[in-house]
């Protein structure tokens, strides 16, 4: 610690450099937060799906809906544990732009099936009891400011007209990666209300006995249904959030091509400035070897300036990115789960860290290899 | 006694014997010391004189740890230096050696205070000890009041002075002054040659000094003249 002064008074050297080396190195990491912040909001719905859950789907596409009389016959599948339905509302909020999911769900299943989801015992009965009622996700209530109790009115876009709603409940993630911008209200209250499609459901979600017989299952269900006018396609939960994903392109890959082209930039940059850095001062590291100060604490002092250099920089960028993502999903929906988890940011700051110590290493050891006689009489 | 003839007796602190330093230019081999002796004692003053290019530096350098020679020896305090390496060397001067340089030789970007702390922080002193040597040292050459200013605030002559500070601080076995008055106008010569004179005659100091001044020499108790790789006494040469 007591050689730390000597390395900090070093960075106030030529307070230009540090500051634009410190910004590099800032904006790098704002950028790969920001990468990994989007990359993470992709994956993380195939991360938090249950490996337990099908989904089971229209086999010509997901916009066709399927008959309310498959819930009796898929229970009677062997390794069907529980079944329950949804169907996509597609409807807005006061404003086409204020996007958010809103789900007709099967009242009696639709919690047992989502054990992550939680909402308040009372809440739910209120929501049982009532034909019109709705639970909103925390996210959603908090960013329009929905309150339990409030009538909400919600455009329908497919089946036409204003539907008011009474907010019953408020309902939470177990685990911050839990998507809470989604809207329920009662399934047979959309069957009652709608002018056609009445009796389909829009997907079909099973639990399974066992995950390891998952994809036995849901060749079961499809074969079940097949050659019938309703034919079936049939997931894992797992497959068809990562299917979702799959449209967007492969982003990890780009996110890992424009973040190594970022990092490896900022390698020859901050290892050029460190290098010319130790040529300025050959003499001064001379004599601070005169004095007994040994190769490999010399090594240390220039390598210790790096990271102090990619420290500073990363958590300003990382901090950045922090703030950045604390008002939310910036796409206006398109990204519910936009936040950065702290192990990324570790992560993040590992990588500022291996990219400081690699950018340090060339001209650290040209300071630990520099002979004192040599230096000196350069001076 | 100082003595050039490799006869001093086993008790002198600095003892040099057949020194040779070749250095290579190109293929061309250059003898800057051959065969040199030397015996110094405990708190003697010495001047090293000759012409440039004689070897001054090189053999400051030799027995200062910071370059080995061809062949020969080099003890100092019972230690033969010339068989030390790498760290155990730096070691080795950390605890021994104190360093002034004709340009001085301070980090720019520390204070004062810091400059002469250097040699410290390679000790096991605590903050607090370090704290009160520095201020000992910076005392002894009139500059308390300078502690938190930046060599670059400071005349040459005050620079020579924290140098000085910092190369006694850790109270090494001896000093190595190389040109120390090479850089100052006349008034401030005087005042590091008294410093000198004085870490001798009242701290009783061994230094070994390199000039090129006869005023600086003339403080010294003895007066050693560079020749052809050897050292002789007196005034004789150049
Ligand atoms: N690394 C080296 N490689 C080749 N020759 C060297 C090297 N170092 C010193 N020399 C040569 O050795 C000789 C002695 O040099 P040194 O610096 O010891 O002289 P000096 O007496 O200190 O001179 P000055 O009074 O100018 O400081 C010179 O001829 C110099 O050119
Ligand atoms: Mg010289």
């Amino acid at each position: 610690m007591k050689y730390f002064r000597l390395v900090w008074s070093n960075l106030l050297r030529k307070k230009t450099r540090t500051t634009l080396t410190i910004g590099s190195f800032a904006v790098a990491l704002f950028l790969f937060g920001l990468l990994v912040t989007i990359q993470t909001a992709f994956n993380q719905g195939v991360e938090v799906a249950g490996v337990d859950r099908l989904v089971v789907r229209n086999k010509i596409s997901l916009i066709m809906p399927l008959p309310l009389s498959y819930e009796e016959q898929m229970l009677q599948i062997p390794g069907v544990k529980a079944v329950t339905f949804a169907t996509w509302f597609g409807g807005y909020y006061q404003d086409p732009k204020n996007f958010f999911p809103q789900f007709a769900i099967q009242k009696e299943t639709w919690l047992k099936m989502y054990p992550e989801f939680q909402v308040p015992k009372d809440e739910w009965s209120a929501f049982l009891a009532d034909r019109e009622a709705c639970i909103v996700g925390r996210k959603t209530a908090q960013k329009y400011g929905i309150k339990v109790g409030d009538r909400i009115p919600i455009v329908a876009s497919i089946w036409g007209g204003v539907w008011e709603f009474n907010v019953r409940g408020i309902y939470t993630g177990a685990r911050t990666e839990d998507d809470t911008t989604q809207l329920w209200f009662r399934w047979d209250y959309l069957d009652e209300r709608r002018q056609w499609g009445k009796g389909t459901v829009g997907w079909y979600v099973v639990r399974v006995e066992n995950p390891d017989d998952a994809m036995a299952v849901a060749k079961a269900i499809d074969e079940r249904f097949a050659n019938s006018s309703w034919e079936t396609k049939t997931d894992t939960e797992r497959a068809f959030a990562a299917g979702f994903v799959k449209q967007m392109g492969n982003i990890k890959l780009l996110i890992l091509v424009i973040g190594g082209v970022v990092f490896f930039t900022l390698l020859l940059v901050t290892g050029n400035t460190l290098a010319m850095s130790v040529r300025e001062r050959t003499g001064e590291l001379a004599v601070l070897k005169t004095l007994g100060f040994t190769d490999v604490a010399v090594l240390w002092l220039v390598l210790g300036e790096s990271l102090l250099y990619s420290a500073q920089g990363g958590i300003l960028g990382l901090a950045a990115v922090k703030l950045f993502t604390l008002h939310g999903d910036p796409t206006g929906g398109f990204l519910p789960l936009f936040y950065l988890p702290p192990s990324k940011m570790v992560l993040g700051l590992l990588v500022a860290l291996a990219t400081g110590a690699a950018a340090g290493v060339i001209p650290a050891v040209l300071a630990m290899r520099l002979r004192i006689v040599d230096a000196l009489r350069r001076v | 006694m100082v003595r050039v003839d490799g006869k001093g007796n086993t008790g002198a602190l600095v003892q040099v014997r057949s020194l040779d330093k070749t250095y290579q230019r190109g293929s061309q081999e250059v003898h800057v010391l051959r065969g040199l002796n030397l015996d110094v004692e405990r708190g003697e003053f010495v001047a090293f004189m000759g012409p440039s290019g004689s070897g001054k530096t090189t053999l400051l350098n030799l027995l200062g740890g910071l370059d080995l020679p061809s062949r020969g020896s080099i003890t100092v305090d019972g230690d033969e230096i010339t068989h030390l390496s790498g760290p155990k060397l730096a070691a080795w001067r950390a605890r021994h050696v104190g360093f002034v340089f004709q340009m001085y030789n301070l980090l720019p970007v520390l204070t004062a205070f810091q400059n002469v702390e250097l040699p410290l922080l390679l000790t096991r002193l605590g903050k607090a000890d370090r704290r009160r040597h520095v201020e000992i040292a910076l005392d002894l050459v009139g500059l308390s009041d300078r502690l938190d200013h930046y060599p670059r605030q400071l005349s040459g002559g005050q620079e020579q002075r924290v140098s000085i500070a910092r190369a006694v601080v850790a109270d090494p076995t001896f000093l190595l002054c190389d040109e120390p008055t090479g850089d100052l106008d006349r008034k401030s010569a005087g005042e590091v040659m008294a410093l000198l004179e004085r870490l001798s005659a009242e701290f009783g100091k061994t230094i070994l000094m390199v000039t090129h001044d006869p005023r600086a020499a003339e403080r010294a108790g003895t007066v050693l003249h560079l020749e052809k790789g050897e050292l002789v006494e007196g005034q004789g040469g150049s």
